[in-house]
């Protein structure tokens, strides 16, 4: 017995009694509520439920797309863990995070980190031009990359071998080890403008009295950005993680443009396996098996994701 | 109690998807199995009433589209009771979209299927598309095309095995894979394999690019090993391969020569500098911009090369160990034209097929800048790098030397072989295992279809 529980009032039981919502709220019933939801749940029913719960069922097939298909259960799932051209293409995605995710908010976190610190003229300029390849289509940025990493007379190679770098200079895209980061380095490029802007938005929330205070007690830069901004920031850094995570993982325009998965199967994600399962080769019931595992592997890493970001908040508090 | 009540909508609607969304057996319900009646006698198509065909075709870029438009025409002015409503996609959405448009209740009666399993042989597993093998008898289409043509559109009714059995469709224009060379620069044309070698040795010598290649949208490797493959290999066993007779292998030493032969051009710097990671257009483009002296590379690029190179650009196919001996190329034939199962006038579909790829036709298609894919006795024409494609065309096909693309083997095949030259040209597995790897692959996409 603590020597709390001895002041506790009638008034402040009922109190602590309707937070817990025993007593109906006022206003209209509860009820109702949904109807209001309604259209919306319809909507969503019809046009994500229906098609995720149909791609299931067919996953549970072997089926060509056109002739009868017949039942084989889980089967198609075992393949997805079994099968050595998968597995290898799971692993790329795992890679690819690194460069369509963790790039691009450590560059937004730094840019962020800078802006929180100085006073930049123009700045609105900046993230306009920062932001800009998050607005180019996928499959222009995807040309334009493959023109920018052309062996031969792309600008990569000529300004490498421009400068007497000539050891440098590679077939970026064709080099087995290469292909895989160079395609993850169009997702750095595409992502950070996102990342960026997410940031630098939320480092002008933060209350400048925090940084004064953090000043008086002597801190530097480093310290400043440690306590106070990546702190303050943890919010921004989730929405920015999950968005870039889905990028990453299901990204298929990107590698069907720039390499087709190759050189080999280098640069073979799962996405890109969908599609030529569900529309090349004729294995509908294995693409939608893969669709779905994707989508629970997006699902769980966004949820782990904000999971430990509302942690992080509730500690603070 | 309140947070099942808070997701019982929920509940609702997954259960309400979840009705929706399971519907069957997938593809359990359609019903294409429909008796086909037999033609006997040409139709009359004056007679047929007022027919409306509704035709897919993918004849979409420039010679191409002049030639079907004015077909077309021809057509409809030859039979006023009939309009064509044309349905004109790139190849790429006619391959993902058919199978839908077929299957559906308001199916095209002519569409162009993509030879091979993918496409075509789905189609015919499904009993979309109608053979026409009564049609041949009545047009004499059989001895209108060189054999492998004809069998690049044959299928069993299983739909699982081609080459064989029932025709399905004809094809209007016929694409070989051979050498282009500038002519400001190769002077006299190879007679032999050796000899090619010795000139792309030279060049090499000479700081040029010995042959253009770029292999970064994978399918081009395919092109430049069955180049090869043609002249170490014998022609009906790259066929017997391709059609997976009983007992045909890739794992043989034919096979595994040309994959050496082509291991070596890469190693030795006969190819493009880092091939693998430059496009197939940038490719070709350098090469018409004079850079390189050869480019092995399909038909379908002439109107661009003549267009950019004029009378600096030539033609011919790879030649073998012996000069003079029977040329063997890789190639094949346009989609064909195939008559749906739903067609409401299979009759008046056949009578258009074949006044597509009829004499006329014929006529039609080398005016405009095609190379026609029927049989003739002299090329269908003369003059610049077209009459040389159409002077090769006709050696072939008396030579019956065409070797069909390795991608139709089985319906995953073409990104087992494409995959896999790029890891032989890389140096990453030895010929040997190059084999090795590519027979086991068919052996797997066998055993699980």
């Amino acid at each position: 017995m603590s020597a709390r529980s001895f002041v506790t009032s009638p008034a402040a039981a009922l109190a602590a009694r309707r937070g817990r919502g025993d007593e109906r709220p006022p206003g209209e019933p509860r009820r109702i509520g949904y109807l209001y939801l309604l259209p919306a749940l319809l909507v969503f029913g019809a046009f994500v439920l229906a098609p995720l719960v149909h791609a299931f069922w067919l996953s549970l097939f072997d089926w060509d797309g056109i002739t009868a298909g017949h039942w084989v259960g889980l089967h198609n799932y075992q393949d997805v863990l079994s099968d050595q051209a998968l597995r290898t293409a799971f692993g790329h995605a795992l890679i690819l995070l690194i460069f369509y995710a963790g790039l691009p908010v450590a560059i937004g976190l730094m840019l962020a980190g800078v802006i929180a610190r100085v006073q930049v003229r123009g700045l609105p300029l900046f993230r306009v031009v920062l932001f800009l390849p998050q607005v180019v289509a996928m499959v222009v940025v995807a040309v334009m990359w493959r023109m920018i990493y052309d062996p031969g007379n792309g600008p990569i190679n000529t300004a490498l071998r421009g400068v007497g770098l000539d050891g440098l200079a590679k077939s970026w895209l064709g080099d087995f080890g290469v292909a895989l980061p160079a395609v993850g380095l169009i997702g750095t490029w595409v992502m950070y403008g996102l990342a960026m802007v997410l940031l630098t938005a939320g480092v002008q929330k933060i209350p400048p009295s925090l940084y004064d205070a953090a000043r008086v007690d002597g801190a530097g830069a480093v310290r400043e950005f440690l306590a106070v901004t990546l702190p303050a920031l943890r919010g921004e850094i989730a929405v920015a993680l999950t968005l870039t995570t889905i990028a990453a993982l299901r990204n298929f325009d990107l590698v069907y443009i720039t390499t087709k998965g190759g050189p080999g199967d280098a640069t073979s994600v799962p996405a890109f396996q969908v599609y030529q399962r569900a529309f090349e080769t004729g294995k509908v019931g294995s693409a939608a098996a893969i669709g779905i595992v994707l989508a629970a592997l997006i699902f769980t890493i966004t949820v782990a994701i904000n999971r430990v970001a509302e942690r992080g908040t509730g500690a603070r508090r | 109690m309140k947070l099942s009540r808070m997701f019982a909508p929920l509940v609702v609607a997954g259960a309400t998807a979840l009705a929706v969304g399971c519907g069957g057996t997938p593809g359990g319900s359609s019903d294409n199995a429909k008796t086909q009646t037999t033609a006997s006698a040409k139709p009359d198509v004056a007679k047929a009433g007022n027919v409306t065909l509704t035709v897919w075709d993918q004849e979409v870029r420039g010679g191409q589209a002049a030639q079907i438009k004015r077909l077309n025409g021809e057509f409809m002015a030859k039979y006023p009771n009939v309009k064509i409503k044309r349905v004109a996609k790139s190849f790429e959405d006619v391959n993902t979209t058919l199978k839908l448009a077929v299957s559906g209740p308001k199916a095209p009666d002519v569409v162009q299927a993509n030879q091979g399993l993918g496409v075509m042989g789905q189609l015919v597993k499904a009993k979309l598309i109608r053979p026409v093998d009564d049609y041949a008898k009545i047009y004499g289409w059989a001895d209108r095309y060189p054999s492998l043509l004809l069998d690049l559109n044959k299928f069993e009714p299983t739909g699982t095995t081609f080459g064989a059995g029932s025709l399905y469709g004809l094809s209007q224009m016929g694409e070989i894979v051979g050498v282009f060379y500038n002519k400001k620069k190769v002077t006299a044309v190879p007679k032999t394999l050796a000899e090619f070698e010795q000139q792309v040795a030279d060049a090499k010598a000479q700081g040029d690019v010995p042959v253009q290649f770029g292999n970064l949208d994978k399918w081009p490797g395919i092109h430049e090993y069955e180049t090869l493959l043609g002249q170490t290999a014998d022609k009906q066993a790259v066929r017997d391969f391709v059609f997976q007779k009983s007992g045909a292998s890739f794992d043989t030493p034919a096979f595994t020569e040309a994959a050496t032969k082509l291991q070596g051009w890469a190693k030795s710097g006969n190819f493009t500098p880092d091939f693998n990671g430059v496009g197939y257009d940038p490719a070709w483009k350098r090469f018409s911009g004079g850079k390189g002296r050869f480019l092995i590379a399909g038909t379908w690029l002439v109107a661009d090369l003549s267009k950019r190179m004029g009378d600096n650009v030539g033609f011919f196919l790879m030649p073998g160990a012996d000069a003079g001996a029977d040329p063997v190329a890789l190639g094949g034939e346009s989609l064909p034209f195939t008559i749906t199962s739903k067609a409401k006038n299979p009759d008046v579909a056949a009578a258009y097929i074949d006044f597509l790829t009829d004499a006329n036709a014929q006529k039609a298609l080398s005016e405009t800048d095609n190379l026609p894919a029927m049989k003739s006795d002299a090329p269908s024409a003369t003059t610049g790098l077209l009459g040389e494609v159409a002077t090769a065309w006709t050696t072939l096909g008396k030579a019956d030397g065409l070797i069909p693309y390795l991608d139709y083997t089985t319906t995953t095949f073409y990104d087992d072989i494409s995959a896999a030259i790029q890891k032989l040209l890389a140096g990453k597995t030895s010929p040997e295992d190059f084999s090795k790897s590519v027979q086991g692959s068919v052996s797997s996409a066998k055993a699980s279809s």
